[in-house]
């Protein structure tokens, strides 16, 4: 058509190429490095050049193995047991300290262990830390991103009533978005503080003196949910107002067809609002599932990764090595590991939230 | 009959708004909280916490935590810094993505196609997965500055600003909102033999405020916000930001909560402000992300 007037090699690399050139050299070649360091020795100064390792750093990170521990018996076969009736096992570390009949086991440690009969099977990781911190971070993304989402639709339908003043509310939930996580970790730090902590006496304010101050943070059953939703109450916001969007670009035409037909509030979420917001649910998952996996400063600020490495998570672990220790290659190990659960959860949200 | 259905109604939209302003109250109460005790001494913001008066002005208020607060960091440093580095990164990134954008839309270039799928792939690439590799290369990235050839771009604030330039989303923002233009305005203006850098300057960007306005609010809220990367870049004070100068009141021994507060209050009401002043845009920025 108009191609001539259009046309223009050159005019279009020059415009295109600062941002081209920026984005290449700071975004592509850095992920690019990821993998090649995470193939290598690579320090973050060092008067030696790095070497070629191959999986090594990834096998130290992700290498597990099952052993059971039979018990220790005296000469007629019964199972010997201590003073408070527990059973006797050979300690672990005679098999994980240099025992060559076991080369499988070299320098791993105990992740966890269950008891089968007098046996008892133990699952040992080479590097526990990080088991725990990938452990971690798939639960955080496991109930993050469905329950934000939930929450945010949730939201974004109570927003979107006509009511007087409705905008006065939109405006005041998307307030923690503009936020600085960081700031928002220490507030929350200071609510979930021990004993008499803000949350504690609100929650006893509203149960009559019933219930007992916990220590949100310094529990390890507790540390995790409760940096969840302090997560969620930052995050929820913005994806309300994407379903918003998602919600007002539905066509109203749809609502009086279904009203003429006689469809009920629930027919017309089911049958009307929800098949027109499945585009919007695809996005609202994948942003949400990445931001949740890139989980950072909630963890510095509030619990560096405690009590008992209950909140250990990727990127934590990949800044205390690549930075921390200087570990590049080890960092850009979980770095490539974090990416790969990104893009794999990512297609398997697309392929569940498909067409059908 | 007719009573009973508008007493309905009242009560049904009684508690329409009751369900509003509790949830309203939910996101509210830690703000009102960080302001309120901002004002009070650290014994009386902890004794406070323990009944609603934690939300209220009551008791001994002064701006004494605030002087304190002035005192123990170099507030003045950190937050010239943050606005230095966010406001040049916004501009540079208006400038560098709108540009790119205008060349993808408007230009036919061979390998255009190519290059715009392989940006917008980037899309999926966290920012936390390259900064231990970035963390290298600045360490060893050349620079020509004023003083001469020089090797290594960790404590400046160069450091902090050039790799955030250019983004998938504020290209692809740009993209999104150049396509809607019409295509014969821009055709028209060829052919009476305006240059493409004239119908960028002059056609196209006095007609993109909406975008402009859009990606600077996201660009503006990533950037102020950034923790990790200068946590690790910036060792020295004089360049560091706000969210990093944190750590002067949080790694003490005892934390000076009323101080914490104060400083937080510094750093955070500023955005909030500008962000009620301009809710409508802000929102609309977010929202324009989700359209696809």
């Amino acid at each position: 058509m108009a191609s001539k007037l259009t046309r223009s090699n050159r005019s279009g690399w020059l415009m295109a190429f600062p941002g081209v050139a920026l984005m290449t050299l700071f975004i592509i070649v850095p992920f690019f490095l990821a993998f090649a360091f995470s193939l290598t020795n690579q320090r973050l100064a060092s008067p030696n050049a790095a070497e070629y390792v191959g999986f090594e750093n990834y096998s130290d990170l992700l290498g597990l193995a099952v052993f059971t521990l039979e018990p220790e018996r005296d000469e007629d076969g019964a199972v010997l047991r201590d003073d408070d009736g527990e059973i006797d096992y050979p300690r672990l570390r005679n098999f994980t300290r240099n025992n060559p009949e076991y080369p499988g086991l070299q320098g791993k440690r105990e992740w966890f262990s269950w008891q089968s009969g007098d046996n008892r099977t133990v699952v040992l990781a080479s590097d526990v830390v990080f088991m725990k911190a990938l452990v971690n971070t798939i639960t955080f993304v496991f109930f993050v991103a469905p329950i934000q989402a939930g929450l945010a639709l949730c939201l974004a339908l109570l927003i979107n009533q006509r009511l007087r003043g409705i905008n006065v509310f939109r405006t005041v939930y998307f307030m923690p978005v503009v936020v600085s996580i960081v700031v928002v970790s220490l507030l929350w730090k200071f609510i979930y503080s021990p004993g008499d902590g803000l949350l504690n006496n609100v929650l006893g304010w509203l149960s009559f003196g019933a219930f007992n101050g916990i220590d949100w943070l310094g529990r390890t059953d507790t540390a995790l949910p409760s940096i969840m939703a302090m997560s969620i109450w930052q995050g929820v916001g913005f994806h309300m107002v994407i379903w918003l969007a998602g919600l007002q670009n539905i066509s109203p035409t749809l609502y009086e067809a279904g009203n003429i037909e006689g469809a009920s509030k629930w027919q017309a979420f089911r049958y009307i609002t929800w098949p027109g917001l499945r585009n919007t649910a695809v996005l609202i998952l994948i942003v949400i599932t990445m931001q949740a996996f890139a989980l950072y400063a909630q963890i510095a600020v509030m619990t560096k990764g405690g009590p008992l490495d209950s909140t250990q998570v990727l990127v934590f672990q990949a800044v205390e090595r690549g930075y921390g220790k200087q570990d590049i290659s080890g960092g850009s190990a979980i770095s490539v590991i974090l990416f790969v659960l990104v893009l794999a959860i990512s297609l398997v949200q697309r392929y569940l939230t498909r067409e059908k | 009959m007719a009573t009973v259905t508008s007493d309905n109604r009242g009560l049904r939209l009684w508690t329409r708004y009751a369900v509003l302003i509790l949830v309203a109250v939910i996101f509210v109460f830690p703000l009102l909280f960080m302001v309120m005790s901002s004002f009070k001494p650290s014994t009386q913001l902890l004794l406070d916490s323990k009944s609603l008066r934690a939300f209220l002005p009551v008791g001994d208020l002064s701006l004494q935590n605030y002087t304190d607060a002035f005192i123990r960091a170099p507030i003045g440093v950190f937050v010239f810094n943050s606005v230095l580095v966010t406001g040049v990164t916004v501009v540079l990134c208006l400038f560098v993505c709108s540009l790119a954008a205008f060349a993808f839309v408007f230009i036919d270039w061979s390998g255009k196609a190519v290059i715009f799928s392989v940006l917008l792939a980037t899309l999926i690439i966290p920012y936390e997965t390259i900064f231990i590799p970035l963390l290298l290369m600045a360490s060893q990235l050349p620079w020509i500055g004023a003083d001469g050839f020089e090797l290594g771009w960790l404590n400046t604030y160069r450091v902090q600003i050039v790799p955030f330039i250019a983004d998938a989303l504020s290209i692809f923002l740009f993209v999104q909102f150049f396509k809607d233009l019409p295509k014969e305005l821009i055709e028209a203006c060829r052919v009476e033999g305006a240059s493409w850098w004239t119908i960028y300057r002059k056609v196209v960007m006095p007609l993109s405020g909406p975008v402009i306005a859009t990606a600077a609010i996201l660009k503006f809220l990533f950037m102020y916000n950034q923790f990790l990367w200068p946590l690790m870049v910036v060792q020295e004070e004089s360049i560091r930001p706000v969210m990093v100068g944190l750590g002067y009141f949080t790694d003490q021994l005892n934390v000076p909560w009323g101080e914490v507060m104060a400083y937080l209050t510094i750093i955070t009401v500023p955005v909030l402000a500008f962000y009620l002043a301009l809710q409508r845009v802000f929102i609309a920025s977010v929202a324009s992300t989700g359209v696809k």
